[in-house]
């Protein structure tokens, strides 16, 4: 398996990830272009309204019985027109960015569900299924919040922001200088503050992957904790982590929320001493009173925008923590690919060659040392021994689970890492002991091993996997709903299914892995016949318990402590009265 | 809804508390601008420097005011949204805990885990912006109409009745919203359920070369996704573009009417374009208080779901016990016991409806009695009812008729815990968390050394476990992957052991098991657990053969019960069973 996962979750260079997200953004450019465009027309449109009314004010300003009507209906029906321009504006901004922000967030959501299809089985053995769900309902929503709300408010303020700074610049270059104050001031403080609150954001992020880890593997097991009464202990559990993560959103929010006073308090000293030296400057009458104001409304447009930015600091930090998690998930080493000139199995005849193979899950720790086995197309091989053995290792190296250290695996004489894995794993029908149904129809769960099967087909597979009376008692029959989860189906019916799938699922070669574990003998009896029929010109790997269903296996290889310990038929290795001989005697002790 | 109102009462002194610090943040902001102009309209043109100076110090005084008060009331509302997302995570894992079996099933495991992660958020979103947004918008939105107010108030009146209408439009845009967001949380679960189940069956879907399938399948759930998030968030989208429009026109409707006004000698110009400045703050006010509203709609659409779980009755109600306190002699008893279980319940994705009704019944007309320290085999074919069995035992489920008895007491009447506490049980398909063995066996009881030591060895575990890296301080992976299967279930076993249970249960629980270790394990039960009545589930004759009652099920009802000997004499089906399986020896 698998290295414990150690590394702390740090956070990485912010830049990366945003521009990686932009990376997303950019998929989308024609309508980014389209709502930069927007937004500066809507900037535009802003100055024009208050322009307007202006107008319309001055035409009333006359007096009683003197205002100009017609140019005050005029003026008015023109706000009116630019109302209602504005309104179409920024509704089509709002929705364009709406669009923009959760089909980033379906990409990504596509994307983390690719990574989770590429990465090596192992991998999910040692990472909390919770904590990888959690990118997918947590992480990513809030970085679409983010993308569909602050883009829009980063976009519209640069313009705002520049074009501010500009009008001062030409109103009085000396009052800017008291700038030189502030916004130094207001970049160490970002700086400070980011680098005090990504760490913790990050944590944020974390704690919340923990959380819902620990809820999913709990209500995964809410039968088991029921039946031990040990409820209140979990809750007492969940209590711990719920007070982890509830004071991981407050440290963050605590730090992130400082923000906007901060910068609101910066912006207002700047203000503060713009008037200061602005009254000076008029004293010494190097500035007049209107000019100062005008300065005044321009720097409070100035920083408008910025204390709003501020204001969402911590929406900011948070959706990059966010992004930041999704993107570790992607980063994540996949499953070896096929190397470049991978050949197509096809045509599989079924020769299997085990070449003096090592290998252990862990560096250092070898479970199978020196493995040799050839096997003839159709042949059925046996594979029993004690429990931890090493049964269930060998079938993770003939599906390429896991590559071996040494040795190689040959199929009809192609090294198999020389393989598509696709091809190679088509080439085997798997039964495995842990049956796995998804949500959906009975027949579609059937049917899933091969793709566009008839009603007839699934039937016949089902009927002779014994399992045909039993859907059709279901209230909608074939089209009946089962899941993992559900009371209303048992461990054998869904074995039973599983054997289904895999009648259908034609394949030269076939492994079955404690298929039937959980079926009663009358009804594993019953589907020998199609077994049979199923296994007739296969190649087949068998583990199972009951011995009785190997005894007609052409080689039975009983391992013990991942080692080989007897090769042979069941006549022989009987004769031999050794391991074997000694598993089968206690059989009916 | 419902739900964040009572968290909103439970909190509403700290709320008020950091709403009004809040308050006193936004007046001495909004006091900054007042000092600015009184310096340039009447200090400055005064000429006095020193004075000039004072003011600026007065200024950045009260700009120091409103960051301390602001910051205080941001941190005084975290800590407020914070405890109560909290006590509501805690309340929710406290009832899906302890839903039953049928309930459980009803919502879905997905489900239940996004309700308590990614609802639970859209709560606390709404928690902190409430307190740290909800009081700037109000304020300036109320300001600026009292001021324009006492200005002229036909022309403010113009500005009045424009707001009703803007809260008709919230509030309807609001109502249209939660059902959406509703949908959004559904596809969600969707989503959640389809990744889970992949990441549960990677093994399968690899092996069948399905990957592209599963893409397929879950590009849909997220397209699905995709295009109701949109839909929500177009029509959130629509109130604030449609309140700016709505005060514009109001504002123009200001300027005509008092274009009249001022024609008639009834107010003045000045007074119409400091409306346009006041006018601008009410704006500001109301765009603030929507962004609230948007924020309330969805996690209105999330407290309904949570709130749902939460107000789920409990369908096992425990009955009131007037019989006699002492136990008599009997452990467990059937009486005349028929189930099945209930489709339906709340459908995990909407496009799919519940299946009506029931069928045939899972089991039916069941009788046995079990005396202390009895054994009990039950055998019977796949899908016969033997699982269903343990379920009644223990409540997991409420039986259709009949009723079941554990010393002699209706379960119905036990406190939950009361009556599982007698039970040491493996399931068909039980689970290893992810922690040390030992843990994994103790499983929070205080077991005592020598309890866990003959634990271990009568199921055949202590001798793997030492040979562990750590013994039993080895850490198991997630669902034990880094146990094989027979091991897992010698854990199990053990675990069920441990607290020396007045019942055990094993349901098929030695499937994994080879017949030797099985063996070794039965007559391990035989020596040190004679005590405990002992219920067992299995598909091999050998497993039960010596126990001193059999049921043997057929599709939910009794084919025969008795001694071993009495079925082979009595019962065709075990007989016929028993020599299948000794025929294959």
């Amino acid at each position: 398996m698998a290295k414990r996962d150690t590394k702390k979750e740090m956070p990485r260079d912010a830049r990366r990830t945003l521009r990686r997200l932009g990376g997303y953004v950019m998929l989308y450019k024609w309508r980014m272009a389209l709502i930069v465009a927007m937004s500066f027309l809507s900037n535009y449109l802003v100055l024009l309204g208050p322009t307007l009314a202006g107008r319309a004010i001055n035409e009333i300003a006359p007096g009683p019985g003197k205002v100009n009507f017609p140019a005050v209906y005029h003026n008015v029906g023109l706000m009116l027109i630019y109302y209602l321009v504005s309104f179409a504006v920024s509704l089509l901004v709002g929705v364009l960015m709406m669009h923009v922000g959760r089909r980033v967030a379906g990409r990504m959501r596509g994307d983390v569900f690719d990574k989770i299809m590429e990465l090596p089985v192992g991998y999910f053995d040692t990472h909390q299924t919770g904590d990888l769900l959690s990118r997918v309902s947590y992480d990513i929503d809030v970085v679409s919040a983010s993308l569909a709300t602050d883009i829009v408010q980063a976009l519209t303020s640069v313009v705002t922001v520049i074009g501010s700074f500009v009008m001062m610049v030409v109103i009085s270059p000396q009052l800017v200088l008291v700038m030189g104050i502030t916004i130094p001031a207001a970049l160490l403080y970002t700086r400070y503050l980011s680098g005090k609150t990504r760490p913790l954001f990050t944590r944020r992020s974390a704690m919340y992957g923990k959380l819902n880890g620990f809820v999913e593997e709990m209500f995964s097991g809410q039968k088991t904790i029921l039946a031990y009464a040990q409820e209140d202990r979990v809750l007492g559990d969940f209590d711990g982590i719920n007070e982890e993560a509830s004071e991981a959103y407050y440290r963050a929010n605590y730090h992130a929320m400082t923000a906007g006073p901060t910068a609101t308090f910066i912006n207002n000293v700047g203000l503060a001493l713009i008037s200061v030296f602005g009254s000076v400057m008029y004293i010494r009458q190097l500035v007049t009173l209107g000019q100062i104001s005008s300065f005044v409304l321009y720097s409070r447009k100035f920083a408008g925008p910025i204390n709003e930015m501020a204001n969402i600091a911590n929406e900011i930090f948070s959706a990059l923590a966010a992004a930041e998690r999704v993107f570790r998930l992607q980063d994540e080493p996949e499953e070896v690919g096929d190397v470049p000139d991978a050949m197509q199995l096809s045509d599989v005849r079924g020769e299997v060659d085990i070449d003096h193979i090592d290998f252990g899950y862990n560096p250092g720790k070898p479970i199978i040392k020196g493995f040799d086995l050839h096997v003839e197309p159709g042949q059925l091989i046996a594979i029993v021994g004690p429990t931890g053995a090493g049964k269930t290792t060998i079938i993770n190296l003939l599906m390429r689970f896991y590559d071996v250290d040494a040795g190689e695996i040959r199929v009809d004489d192609h090294e198999v890492r020389q393989l598509t894995r696709q091809s190679l794993r088509r080439a085997y029908a798997m039964v495995l002991q842990d049956t796995w149904l998804f949500g959906g129809s009975v027949f579609d769960n059937i049917a899933y091993g091969r793709e566009g099967a008839t009603r007839e087909e699934v039937e016949a597979a089902a009927k002779a996997a014994r399992i045909h009376k039993y859907v059709m008692s279901l209230p909608y029959g074939y089209d009946t709903l089962v899941g993992e989860d559900g009371g209303n189906i048992s461990k054998g019916q869904k074995q039973l299914l599983t054997i289904a799938r895999a009648m259908l699922f034609d394949a030269k070669m076939l492994i079955l892995d404690e298929a039937t574990s959980n079926v009663d003998t009358q009804t594993e009896r019953r589907i020998q016949k199609a077994m049979r029929q199923m296994m007739h010109d296969k190649t087949c790997f068998v583990i199972a318990h009951r011995l009785s269903t190997i005894r007609s296996a052409d080689r039975i290889l009983v391992l013990d402590h991942g080692n080989v310990v007897e090769v042979g038929t069941h006549g022989e290795l009987m004769q031999k009265r050794g391991f074997y001989w000694a598993l089968y005697a206690s059989q009916w002790a | 809804m419902e739900l964040i109102y009572r968290y909103i009462k439970l909190y509403l002194r700290r709320i008020a508390g950091s709403m009004t610090v809040k308050l006193l943040g936004t007046v001495a902001e909004l006091m900054v601008p007042y000092f600015l102009e009184h310096i340039i309209d009447s200090v400055a043109p005064a000429g006095r420097v020193v004075d000039v100076f004072w003011w600026g110090l007065v200024m950045v005084v009260v700009a120091f005011f409103a960051r301390l008060f602001n910051v205080g009331a941001n941190r005084l509302a975290i800590g407020v949204s914070r405890d109560a997302t909290r006590d509501i995570r805690h309340e929710l894992f406290k009832k899906t805990s302890n839903l039953s079996g049928s309930r459980f099933d009803a919502f879905g495991l997905p489900s239940l885990t996004s309700r308590m992660t990614s609802d639970t958020y859209n709560i606390q979103s709404f928690m902190q912006s409430v307190q740290t947004q909800g009081i700037r918008g109000p304020f300036m939105l109320i300001g600026g109409v009292v001021v324009t107010m006492t200005m002229d108030r036909a022309l403010s009146a113009i500005l009045c009745v424009m707001i009703p209408i803007l809260a008709v439009v919230v509030i309807c845009v609001s109502k249209q919203g939660i059902p959406l967001y509703d949908k959004v949380q559904r596809s969600l679960d969707r989503i959640v359920r389809v990744m889970r189940e992949n990441i549960t069956g990677i093994r399968v879907v690899k092996a069948l070369s399905k990957t592209d399938y599963e893409r397929r399948r879950f590009g849909g759930a997220n397209e699905e996704m995709v295009q109701r998030d949109v839909t929500a968030g177009v029509v959130m989208a629509l109130p604030a573009p449609l309140m700016q429009l709505f005060l514009n026109v109001g504002l123009a409707l200001v300027v005509l009417v008092g274009a009249w006004r001022v024609d008639g000698g009834l107010a003045k110009p000045g007074v119409i374009l400091a409306f346009l400045t006041y006018f601008n703050m009410i704006l500001q006010g109301v765009m603030t208080l929507n962004k609230v509203f948007m924020q309330l709609t969805k996690a209105s659409a999330s407290a309904d779901r949570i709130e749902v779980v939460l107000k789920d009755a409990q369908d096992m109600p425990v009955l009131p016990w007037d019989g006699p306190a002492a136990p008599g002699d009997v452990a467990v008893e059937f009486d005349h016991v028929s189930f099945n279980y209930k489709y339906g319940g709340e459908p995990q994705s909407d496009d799919v409806a519940a299946p009506p009704g029931t069928c045939e019944r899972v089991i039916d007309d069941i009788c046995f009695t079990l005396h202390r320290g009895e054994s009990l085999g039950i055998i019977g074919g796949t899908g016969s009812g033997k699982t269903t069995i343990v379920n009644l035992m223990m409540r997991f489920y409420d039986t259709d008729e009949g009723t079941v008895l554990v010393d002699g007491r209706d379960v119905r009447t036990y406190e939950k815990d009361e009556l599982r506490r007698k039970f040491g049980v493996v399931f068909q398909n039980d689970l290893i968390f992810e922690d040390t063995l030992y843990e994994n066996i103790t499983f929070g009881r205080s077991v005592p050394p020598e309890a866990m030591d003959m634990a271990a060895r009568s199921a055949c575990a202590s001798e793997f476990i030492e040979g562990m890296e750590g013994g039993y301080a080895y850490g198991a992976d997630i669902k034990g992957a880094n146990l094989s299967g027979g091991q897992k279930q010698r854990i199990l076993i053990a675990r069920a052991l441990a607290a020396n249970p007045e019942i055990l249960v094993f349901d098929d629980s030695s499937s994994a098991l080879d017949y030797k270790t099985d063996a070794a394990f039965r007559t391990a039960l035989r020596e040190n657990y004679a005590g405990s009545t002992l219920v067992m589930v299995a598909q091999r004759v050998s497993s039960i053969m010596h126990m001193t009652h059999i049921l043997m099920l057929e599709d939910g009802k009794v084919l025969g019960y008795g001694t071993h000997d009495e079925l082979m004499a009595g019962c065709g089906a075990y007989r016929e069973i028993y020599e299948v399986q000794l025929g294959e020896m």
